[in-house]
């Protein structure tokens, strides 16, 4: 049965498919990650995020391919929606030479910022005040850059991040936050650690747009990252985007997650992104080719990891390089 | 003929001369463009270079953090932190964020920012604003570290920090700022980073010091003329700094000293001492010394923090305790 209303007004079937599969690319290649975690093939933290592919997928679709992306740990999807490639991910958590890092930075601290990312990181809000200066080196070097700041719901409450939303909005700079609120920050609900939980709304204290949206909707976050990237590059500076979500794993593999029941986790499980966009292609009929997304995806990500199996471990002899020019 | 010029002079000259040469360079901090800085060491930049100076929100993280990521997005920022107590609250954005930068990339990003600063007991200085922090940041790998105590390194050793391609902290001693005046030759040649210099020969006990307590240093060297013959080196750099100097000249005189201002509890007068007594141990005519502040914290009362500094005076006692006289 064709029904073409089931998908979001004014998309495509062919940009929900786009979308879709880039969102399947993510979550695959983290289904993945888990695997080889449980397997020992990957040693150390890792923190995933199923569930939230619709915010990266959506950002950085409105996103010039120049303007720098700083995450955080639960980053692996920003940098693939960044295009890192896929072998050198899956190389850099398996501590390969070939890593995009050389296993350097591992699942929690990586950057490639040959496509513009300029990585994650392990401390909470701690990418904000950096990507300050990123937007700082835009405006002086007057390259049109927008720099795109991502953090947790969590790091809403860090000194730094409401340090850095100050001095951006103060100095006017060329940047767009995106805060990522998927309703916990690590294993603590988000509401027991703020009387105001509407995290948007501090925006207005420092004098800038904010904005809540769901961040479920890939198309929704690409329009709303698109406004405010605009609003960036013609100097009128920062804009505070709080994407609603929802990671439907834990907070790190292992995570017991005793913060919430089986009936909870069902639910997510239906409102995340890859869910509901699975769900309107079918009703619009689109089976065959939701089918051959999928196909397209397990292919590419079996590829990737073939040639980062094949990579050979970090070279130990290489260990002490780089800590000076 | 060369200028005669006081430290701060000197400071002034090297962010001018660096903003001059290099389009990259930003200025920017708590009160240093309108205002010219607390101690008026960039006094007049704003007037000349526009823009590129600019004053900040007493926010240290985000001075930091939009220091690193301007570096790592290809400019030369030079951030000033009013009191190397101040670094203190945004130690994060300099040890887990500008330390690991280069590292942890494999070299694909770096860091070239300089974070000037300025740290001693001067008399009524509170607690709050009289440590003197540099081992803190000896013990970071990936950190350049320099501490000039002479007019010409006021100036070339900030003209190098800016130059170099590593996060480099320059800690100057307020001080010094206006009770020193010397030539600056600008074609003269100089020394270079992690290079020491010999401020005066002798054949009896190596003194080993840096930043303010040269002065002292030198003073006590002159007061025991004719006893006993010291050879002062002022370090300049303590990461990385010069063993060869520091080696070099206790193979000669066979006895060594380390004065510094900070308290001897993990002390870089420590490394200094571990490094050469596990390198000649048997070269020794009598156990390394060190003479510090003790362990506690600093009282604001002139006489009392009288009663504990370091001085020519004492650091002439503890040279003759070396000889034992």
């Amino acid at each position: 049965m064709m029904n073409s209303n089931a998908l979001t007004p004014g998309v495509s079937e062919k940009a929900s498919l786009a979308y879709f599969e880039r969102m399947l690319t993510i979550r695959k290649f983290e289904e993945r990650v888990y695997q080889l975690r449980m397997t020992g093939k990957i040693i150390g933290s890792v923190h995933l995020c199923n569930g939230q592919e619709a915010v990266s997928v959506g950002a950085c679709a409105a996103r010039r391919s120049d303007d720098p992306v700083f995450a955080t740990y639960r980053g692996h999807g920003w940098a693939i929606a960044c295009g890192a490639d896929l072998a050198g991910l899956f190389g850099e958590l398996m501590g390969r030479a070939g890593g995009v890092n050389g296993g350097r930075g591992g699942s929690a601290y990586f950057s490639v910022p040959k496509v513009g990312f300029y990585g994650e990181n392990s401390i909470v809000g701690a990418g904000v005040p950096i990507a300050n200066g990123a937007a700082l080196a835009a405006h002086f070097q007057r390259t049109g850059r927008v720099a795109i700041s991502v953090f947790g719901d969590g790091a809403m409450n860090q000194g730094a991040v409401h340090e850095a939303f100050n001095f951006a909005s103060a100095m006017r700079l060329p940047i767009v936050f995106i805060c990522e609120n998927n309703g916990f920050a690590e294993l603590t609900p988000i509401a027991a650690t703020v009387a105001q939980p509407e995290l948007y709304r501090r925006a207005e204290g420092y004098g800038m747009p904010g904005k809540r949206i769901d961040g479920n909707d890939p198309f929704e976050v690409e329009a709303a990252v698109r406004t405010a990237l605009e609003r960036a590059r013609n100097g009128e500076g920062p804009t505070l985007i709080e994407a609603m979500t929802q990671r439907i794993v834990g907070h790190y593999i292992g995570d017991p997650e005793a913060y919430r029941d089986d009936a909870e986790r069902a639910r997510l499980k239906e409102v995340e992104p890859i869910a509901v966009m699975r769900r309107r292609l079918q009703e619009a009929g689109c089976e065959a080719q939701i089918q051959a997304v999928e196909e397209r995806v397990e292919a590419t990500i079996q590829a990737a990891l073939r040639k980062a199996q094949d990579m050979p471990p970090a070279d130990i002899s290489k260990v002490r390089e780089h800590v000076y020019a | 003929m060369p200028e005669e010029l006081s430290y701060i002079d000197a400071v002034n000259l090297a962010l001018a001369h660096a903003l001059e040469e290099d389009e990259r360079v930003l200025i920017f901090g708590e009160d240093v463009a309108v205002p010219g800085g607390v101690f008026g060491a960039t006094r007049g930049l704003k007037e000349r270079f526009g823009a590129r100076v600019f004053d900040t929100p007493i926010s240290e993280s985000a001075i930091l953090g939009a220091a690193l990521g301007a570096a790592i997005m290809g400019m030369r920022p030079v951030a000033e932190i009013m009191w190397v107590d101040f670094t203190l609250v945004a130690l994060d954005q300099l040890v887990n964020q500008a330390a690991n930068i280069r590292y942890v990339s494999e070299g694909r990003l770096y860091a070239p920012m300089t974070v000037r600063t300025q740290q001693g007991v001067l008399a009524g200085s509170c607690a709050q604003h009289s440590q003197s922090l540099e081992a803190f940041f000896a013990h970071v790998p990936g950190l350049i570290v320099g501490l000039p105590a002479t007019v010409a390194d006021a100036y070339h050793m900030l003209r190098q920090a800016i130059a170099a391609d590593d996060p480099t902290l320059i800690i100057e001693n307020r001080g010094l700022y206006r009770s020193i005046k010397g030539e600056l030759d600008l074609a003269s040649p100089h020394l270079g980073i992690g290079e020491a210099r010999v401020v005066c020969v002798g054949s009896d006990v190596t003194l080993v010091t840096w930043g303010a307590m040269v002065h002292q240093a030198d003073l006590a060297a002159q007061k025991l003329r004719g006893d006993v013959s010291v050879e002062v080196i002022d370090l300049r750099w303590i990461s990385p700094w010069d063993h060869k100097t520091v080696l070099d000249s206790t193979q000669k005189t066979g006895r060594l000293l380390v004065a510094h201002e900070a308290n001897l509890q993990g002390g870089f007068g420590a490394e200094v001492v571990s490094a050469v007594s596990a390198e000649m141990w048997s070269s020794l005519k009598a156990p390394p010394k060190r003479i510090g502040l003790p362990n506690l914290r600093i009282p604001a009362a002139p006489h009392l923090q009288a009663a504990v500094m370091p001085n020519a005076e004492s650091i002439a006692q503890v040279a003759r305790d070396l000889m034992g006289r």
